[in-house]
């Protein structure tokens, strides 16, 4: 949203120091660690024998009505921030404020018996995570509709599947109404249609003026739900801003850490070109050709080449390999052999952000050789009648109201039907 | 990547309410105190859980509340007998009524200790989890506990109907020692279930000492039995109010009263201390569970 928004959230200078191994493991500090327990904590600034920082000097801040996204990956520190906002935990240094009703979800159906019913249990969750029980009898029905369990609402949970379990987890804490909502991996519960409407769910509390903190390992989900994100890594906070930006850069991160393999043989030139040149811009259906040259630096055999897009979200979209594309046909490579290959595309994907990766691989040999993640870039322009993520070059081939009432109303309403639908932005973003 | 929730909302923003004044996540004395108070419903759901749970697929269900206290009493109508005996007097009715409105208050004692101490621990999932002010799980534990206290408490009183006790004034000491044994329990429960937390050897200590306490507590004897030394026993802040009890029970006016003084300041300096210590501690449980 705008910056003018008023902070609902702020952390400053925030460090959490961990300690690794057991507290302690004899008798001997047994009483030492008593009186450090109990007394005074081992000194903020300094780390003690055995200790980490698991945040290291975290400051961000979270407007009202912003969706405000956290990647990193294991062990980043990104539980420990949403720990520490929740008051579950203290912060070594610096200091957390926080304005409004707090709820977090960090784990679904934290605080379920097995033995209770699942009615009893929405009441039990329900004011676990912060309501009261007037709120919950009013939204009762909401709750058992959202998670679809309406006839096993009397049955104890323990005979429930994880995954309704977790339905019924996930719809008691969406229904919770705090002022800001702290959101952790819980998405990644249900099958596909849940997750969907969890997501939606998410957007509708966004939208409704909720400010939300989401975690997950899921981008996809984070780049559909926030504006803003950070990317932490190892207690340190990367990068902030724009999510697109900061999930670009993680994702980034990622490859560099995976690059380096390529021993055997190099991929040297990766390049996306339409007719008329090198190009970053396609238009729907353009021939779109996509150059890749590798070295070999050792003797190869059954060399190919896979070309994959994948979308902003790093989802593919598409791949192909050119030893399929020539009827199994794969080259052998002398130590300083080149191969050129030009992969011809027509442009069938919707507007959007695209990034191609390349891959020189030992053919049906699953490891490649060697990997170019994003090495190229390209943008498809938008069209006003195509979303999602493939353009299937629709046409209206009938469009026709048959109506039941006589009379010459009909048509009128047909017509500003289309026009009311031509006005519609088909815009992406 | 499809819908772009910040691009659609500029325009339509909802009128939003002011936003509460900042709140530090260390707020002082009052502010958690505050925030109990406001949690109250956690707490009776937390009471209903614990009452729910125990009678849900139990052949017994309510008569768990007075099994405990019927074998206290059984197992000091036995040590009664046995003194009475070897003392040459007949067993009397008043002796077997002392013993079973000890009994009633013992076995809530020893329940609520056992079952607070292990509250934390035993909701260890919710402690990491989710944030929400602890000290509703020991308190909580003491009250489910008190609904067992109440059910025994009843029976009992059908009991001594039977055995034809009468009604007296000193029955009026009765909800005042009540008072002061349940800000006792809180008090203990309330700093075991933290220590117990950072040390697993706090639930041990626990079961042994409770498994051997009745020994030293005027449960099947009463502490005139012991002279001069009586005033050793009645340094457990428990005896005075099981003795006091006893007596306006039998209709006799307490024998202790300087000590039940004694058993309230403990009592609430106890419950105080104990809220302290588990406020300062509170923000490391996630860390040690």
């Amino acid at each position: 949203m705008t910056s003018q928004g008023e902070a609902v959230l702020s952390m400053e200078h925030v460090s959490k120091k961990f300690r690794r191994g057991e507290i302690y493991d004899s008798l001997r500090d047994l009483i030492p660690a008593m009186v450090r327990k109990l007394g005074r904590r081992s000194p903020p600034g300094i780390l003690l024998d055995k200790e980490f920082w698991a945040l290291d000097d975290v400051s961000f801040e979270v407007r009202r009505g912003e969706a405000f996204g956290i990647v990193g990956s294991n062990g980043a520190g990104k539980s420990t921030i949403l720990k520490l906002l929740s008051g579950i935990m203290k912060p070594t240094r610096g200091s957390i404020t926080v304005r409004g009703r707090l709820s977090a979800l960090i784990e679904v159906g934290a605080g379920f018996h097995p033995d209770l019913t699942g009615r009893e249990n929405v009441y039990l969750n329900g004011t676990i995570l912060g309501m009261t029980k007037e709120e919950i009898r009013r939204k009762f029905d909401e709750i058992v509709d959202f998670g679809g369990l309406r006839e096993f609402i009397d049955t104890p949970v323990k005979r429930y599947s994880s995954g309704m379990y977790a339905r019924l987890g996930f719809s008691v804490a969406a229904h919770v109404e705090p002022d800001l909502l702290i959101v952790d991996e819980v998405l990644s519960v249900g099958d596909y249609l849940f997750q969907q409407k969890c997501i939606d769910r998410m957007t509708s509390i966004v939208k409704g003026g909720t400010t939300v903190l989401f975690v997950s390992h899921n981008l996809h989900a984070v780049s559909e739900l926030c504006q803003r994100s950070m990317l932490l890594e190892n207690g340190k906070m990367l990068a902030c801003g724009p999510t697109d930006d900061v999930i670009r850069q993680y994702v980034g991160r990622a490859q560099d850490q995976r690059a380096g393999e390529a021993t055997r043989v190099s991929i040297e030139k990766v390049a996306v070109r339409g007719s008329a040149g090198l190009s970053t811009q396609f238009d729907p259906g353009e021939n779109t050709y996509i150059d890749v040259a590798v070295a070999a630096h050792e003797r190869v055999s059954n060399l190919s080449i896979v070309v994959q897009i994948v979308d902003n979200n790093f989802y593919s979209v598409f791949d192909t390999c050119s030893s399929r594309l020539n009827d199994g046909l794969s080259a052998s490579l002398e130590p300083g052999d080149r191969l050129e290959c030009t992969f011809k595309l027509d442009m069938h994907l919707a507007a959007g952000t695209y990034h191609v990766n390349v891959y020189a691989h030992e053919y049906v040999v699953e490891r490649p050789f060697s990997t170019w993640r994003s090495a190229a870039s390209f943008f498809v322009s938008e069209t006003r009648f195509v979303k999602g993520a493939a353009n299937l070059y629709p046409r209206l081939q009938r469009f026709q109201l048959i109506s039941v009432h006589s009379g010459n109303g009909s048509r009128g309403r047909l017509q500003n039907a289309e026009r009311a639908l031509l006005k519609e932005p088909v815009a992406r973003r | 990547m499809t819908v772009g929730v910040a691009a659609a909302q500029t325009t339509t923003e909802p009128q939003l309410a002011p936003l509460p004044a900042p709140t530090r996540l260390s707020g002082g004395l009052g502010s958690w105190l505050g925030e109990i108070v406001a949690r109250r419903d956690l707490m009776i759901m937390l009471v209903w859980r614990e009452i729910k749970v125990k009678y849900k697929q139990s052949v017994m269900g309510f008569l768990w509340a007075i099994l405990m206290p019927a074998l206290i009493v059984s197992a000091g109508v036995i040590v009664k007998y046995a003194y009475a005996s070897l003392s040459g007097k007949p067993l009397q009715t008043s002796d077997v009524i002392s013993v079973a409105v000890r009994a009633v208050p013992w076995a809530f004692f020893v329940a609520s200790i056992r079952f607070a101490s292990t509250s934390l621990i035993s909701n260890a999932n919710l402690v990491t989890k989710i944030y929400m002010p602890r000290v509703i799980f020991p308190i909580a534990a003491v009250l489910s506990q008190l609904i067992d206290l109440a059910i025994a408490t009843l029976v009992l009183a059908v009991f001594l109907i039977f055995t034809g006790a009468h009604v007296s004034v000193q029955m009026l000491w009765l909800p005042l020692l009540l008072a002061i044994l349940v800000v006792l329990v809180s008090g203990m429960a309330i700093f075991l279930s933290a220590a117990a937390l950072f040390f697993r050897d706090v639930k041990y200590i626990v079961e042994v000492i409770m498994t051997f306490a009745i020994f030293f507590t005027p449960v099947f004897y009463d502490v005139s039995m012991f002279g001069k030394w009586a005033h050793i026993l009645l340094l457990n802040p428990v005896a005075p109010l099981l003795e006091g009890i006893s007596a306006a029970v039998l209709g006799r006016p307490t024998p202790v009263g300087g000590w039940v003084l004694y058993s309230a300041v403990t009592s609430v300096v106890g419950f105080v201390g104990a809220l302290a210590f588990f406020k300062r501690t509170e923000p490391y449980f996630a860390e040690s569970v």
